[in-house]
C-alpha cells in the first residue's frame, strides 16, 4: 500500500513534465494534474507496474471548472476567454488497497483527452458520458457517441457552465 | 348508472342503452399497456399487486400497445422517451385513454426548471384525459384517477355533439 506522496513522487521521476502538481489539503480527496494528452501512456504504467497494479478504475467523470473569464481587449469590448474542461480519475489497486484520483484539464475551445478504455473497459461507458454532457473528445475511444440523451440532439452539451436549453426539440417545447 | 335494474321477469333478457352497455364494457376492462417509466411505475405495479389489486377494475397490463385501452404515464417523461410514448399511444387501437401518474408526466415535476432532458408534462404530446398528482402518487391516488376515468367513460355518447 502506497500513499499518495509516494504515488506522485513515482510518477513524477518516471513521466516528468507530463505530470502536474499535486493538490492536497483540500477537504476531498487529494489529486494529481496529469496532462491529457499522455494519459494513457501513465494509465498503462499505474496498470501495469508491479509495485502499483491499479486494476480498478471506479469512476472517471467529467468536469466544467467553471473557470471561464470576460477580459476587457483595448479598444473597450469584452472578450470571452474559454476555460477549461477537466476529466477525473478515480482509481483503484484491488491487490494493494490503495487509491488514488487523477485530472486531466484541457482547453473548452479544443477538448481533447487521450482515451483510457482499452486499459480499463469500465471507461468506455463513462467517457460516453462524459463526451455526452461535456463534450470532451476522447482520442482513440472505439465508439464515441451520445450515451444519455437523444443521438439526434444538436443542441450542445447540457452539462457545461455556459450551455442554454433550446427551444424547440423535434417539435416538444422544451423550457417549462 | 342503474343497467340491471330494467329487467324482465324472465332473467335471460336485460334492456339496457347501447350508451351504457358499451360504456360499461369499456370502462370495466380497461386493459393498460404494460409500461413504467421511474418511481410511479413501483407505485403502479403496487397497485397491480394483490394488496390493491387492479384486475378488480378490470386493469390487466398488456404486452402490447394494440391490445391496450389505457396507458398511465408512470414517471418522468425525457425528451428521449416522449417520441416513443408518442408513437406508443399512435399503435393503440381507439378508443383509447391516457392518465397522467405523478408531477414529472403532469408539468415536470422538480424538473421543471433545470431538467434540461425532461419534457414539461406528457400533454405537450399526447392528450391526458385524468392527470393524478403526488411524487409518488399513493396506489390509493391511482386507484382514485382510474374511478374517475371510469366516471368520464361512463357518460359518453355514440351521438354526435354539436359543434356550436
Amino acid at each position: 500500500m502506497k500513499s499518495h506522496e509516494e504515488i506522485y513522487n513515482l510518477l513524477k521521476e518516471k513521466f516528468g513534465d507530463a505530470i502536474g502538481q499535486s493538490i492536497t489539503n483540500l477537504p476531498v480527496e487529494s489529486f494529481i494534474e496529469v496532462s491529457p494528452l499522455k494519459i494513457h501512456e501513465i494509465s498503462y504504467f499505474l496498470r501495469d507496474d508491479n509495485e502499483l497494479l491499479f486494476d480498478n478504475l471506479m469512476l472517471l467523470s467529467g468536469l466544467d471548472d467553471m473557470n471561464d473569464k470576460k477580459v476587457k481587449q483595448e479598444d473597450g469590448s469584452i472578450a470571452d476567454v474559454p476555460g477549461t474542461l477537466s476529466v477525473v480519475y478515480h482509481i483503484e489497486s484491488t491487490s494493494f488497497r490503495h487509491k488514488i484520483v487523477l485530472k486531466c484539464s484541457c482547453p473548452k475551445d479544443k477538448p481533447e483527452v487521450e482515451s483510457v478504455n482499452s486499459i480499463w473497459r469500465s471507461a468506455d461507458w463513462n467517457e460516453r458520458e462524459a463526451y455526452d454532457m461535456f463534450g470532451i473528445i476522447f482520442l482513440n475511444h472505439p465508439d464515441l457517441r451520445r450515451i444519455l440523451m437523444p443521438y439526434d440532439w444538436e443542441h450542445g452539451f447540457p452539462l457545461r457552465k455556459d450551455y442554454k436549453n433550446p427551444e424547440f426539440y423535434q417539435g416538444m417545447k422544451v423550457p417549462y | 348508472m342503474g343497467l340491471l335494474d330494467q329487467q324482465f321477469a324472465d332473467d335471460n333478457i336485460v334492456i339496457t342503452k347501447v350508451d351504457d352497455l358499451l360504456n360499461w364494457a369499456r370502462l370495466s376492462s380497461l386493459w393498460q399497456v404494460g409500461f413504467g417509466l421511474a418511481c410511479c411505475a413501483i407505485e403502479m405495479m403496487a397497485t397491480s399487486a394483490s394488496h390493491y389489486d387492479f384486475d378488480r377494475f378490470g386493469v390487466i397490463p398488456r404486452a402490447s400497445p394494440r391490445q391496450a385501452d389505457i396507458i398511465i404515464i408512470s414517471g418522468t417523461v425525457t425528451l428521449k422517451m416522449a417520441t416513443r410514448i408518442k408513437r406508443l399511444y399512435e399503435q393503440m387501437p381507439d378508443p383509447k385513454y391516457v392518465i397522467s401518474m405523478g408531477s414529472c408526466s403532469n408539468c415536470g415535476g422538480p424538473y421543471w426548471e433545470h431538467g434540461y432532458h425532461v419534457l414539461k408534462g406528457i400533454d405537450r404530446v399526447i392528450p391526458v384525459d385524468v392527470y393524478v398528482p403526488g411524487c409518488p402518487p399513493r396506489p390509493e391516488a391511482l386507484l382514485e384517477g382510474l374511478l374517475k376515468l371510469q366516471e368520464k367513460i361512463r357518460n359518453e355518447s355514440l351521438v354526435k355533439k354539436d359543434v356550436a
